[in-house]
């Protein structure tokens, strides 16, 4: 099946869900993809509770709270969410409209596309061990997808945060785990550490103060693990290793679809934002420019640019009269303040 | 003010600081690879670096937020700090560090 919209923008942080409302003004329709569970971003994922000082008329705001407000202000758009994908192919039709394929195997057609990813998509942060590619995915895995193929297993799971005591108190039902964290202090929620100090009191899994070494492929399915902590070190024979150190940005699949780069930032122009590929726009901390500045207030103005040429890619016989929201009464209504 | 900064591959260079900075602006803004994410809010551990020896008991201690991100960061040691919580004083003029790995 292909969904069809106007415009697919990626990225749900401040600046991608500024672009709804910008476009929705327009009477532009919009699907919006993010990597994350929600929306938000950086604001909602990396400082949700620190406060954002220069947002015009806002004295002091949370990321959270930015968020929560954005996708109240672009509501009335009815904008399309979809989120924990990634965009991984763009195929250009003979319409001239574009073909997005997602992670998720969504497919969805868009007139122009509208690129607000940040700092590119959060993904796993990977252990910084070299030569350990070939056991990414077998027997070191970032996210459990499969929870069968952990059954009685033997698994090695390191970090402090939710993910890892969560999949520890969760996973330890049916295998056998060992949690490794660098101190004794979790920042994980309350309660999944008092499940897990249960846990690990009723012997129903085994904990560990240290940090990786080394790895070794035992190339019998299993792997050896080096762990350290101070001076001593303690050596794991297990079927799996899950490591959870947070998430980190990468660019991802948009390093391939022909955009000019420029030192892993997509190239716009200041009038339209629009890249090297015509109807591809880039907004917000991903472009660059001369003059440049990563705030979220120039995303904001990238937005509301991009959203006037976009216009014209989706009503090509239209002609767009430029009308502000205090006095227009058609716009009273599409924001349904009437 | 100096900052003697040994990157990952080990190379040493020396940067000039000011005291309006913290450390990790002075090692983003001279092109050291450090990714430093969040900007500087204490929201990710991608700006880690080991303070040596020497200077370690001169800085400030780390606080609960600087600790706890730290639980992102691989490799971490007792001279391990996060460089966008190390605000420069004149006081750190000659610092050394090196950059941990990514």
């Amino acid at each position: 099946m292909i969904e069809k919209t106007d415009v697919v923008i990626i990225g749900a942080g401040p600046v991608g869900l500024f672009a709804i409302f910008e476009l929705g003004l327009l009477n532009i329709s919009c699907h919006v993809i993010d990597n994350l569970d929600k929306p938000g971003g950086q604001c909602a994922e990396l400082y949700p509770e620190k406060p954002i000082y220069d947002i015009p008329s806002r004295v002091s705001i949370s990321g959270q709270q930015l968020t929560d407000d954005l996708l109240a202000q672009a509501k009335p758009f009815k904008p399309v969410y979809h989120f924990n994908q990634q965009v991984d192919t763009i195929k250009k039709l003979e319409s001239n409209e574009w073909l997005i394929k997602t992670s998720l195997k969504k497919n969805i057609q868009a007139k122009c596309l509208v690129i607000a990813a940040g700092a590119g998509s959060f993904v796993p942060r990977k252990l910084p061990i070299k030569n350990f590619g070939h056991l990414e995915g077998k027997n070191i895995l970032y996210a459990v997808r499969n929870k069968s193929m952990l059954e009685d297993k033997k698994l090695l799971i390191v970090g402090g945060g939710d993910s890892a005591l969560d999949w520890t108190n969760e996973l330890s039902k049916n295998s056998n785990v060992t949690l490794m964290h660098r101190r004794k202090e979790f920042r994980a929620s309350p309660d999944s550490v008092s499940k897990m100090l249960e846990l690990e009191k009723n012997k129903k899994i085994n904990f560990l103060l240290g940090q990786i070494e080394n790895i070794e492929d035992l190339k019998n399915g299993k792997i050896k693990v080096l762990t350290k902590n101070n001076e001593e070190t303690t050596i794991f024979e297990v079927d799996y290793l899950l490591p959870f150190f947070g998430l980190k940005m990468e660019l991802g699949p948009i390093a391939n679809w022909g955009l000019n780069l420029n030192e892993n930032l997509i190239s716009v122009d200041t009038e339209k934002f629009e890249t090297s590929v015509p109807s591809i726009f880039a907004i917000g901390d991903i472009n660059t420019y001369p003059g440049k500045l990563k705030l979220i207030l120039s995303g904001f103005h990238e937005a509301a640019l991009m959203a006037q040429e976009c216009f014209k890619y989706c009503f090509p016989d239209k002609k767009n009269i430029f009308r502000y929201t205090t006095s227009s009464k058609e716009l009273h209504k599409k924001l349904n303040s009437i | 003010m100096k900052i003697i900064v040994t990157n990952r591959e080990g190379d040493k260079q020396i940067f000039e600081g000011d005291n309006s900075s913290t450390l990790m602006e002075i090692i983003r803004d001279e092109g050291v690879d450090i990714e430093a994410a969040c900007g500087g809010c204490c929201a990710c551990a991608t700006c880690h670096v080991y303070i040596d020896d020497k200077w370690i008991n001169k800085l400030k201690p780390k606080d609960d937020d600087e600790e706890s991100m730290l639980d992102q960061a691989f490799d971490v040691r007792t001279n391990s700090r996060l460089s966008c919580q190390i605000k420069l004083t004149d006081d750190l003029d000659g610092i050394e560090l090196e950059i941990a790995p990514e």
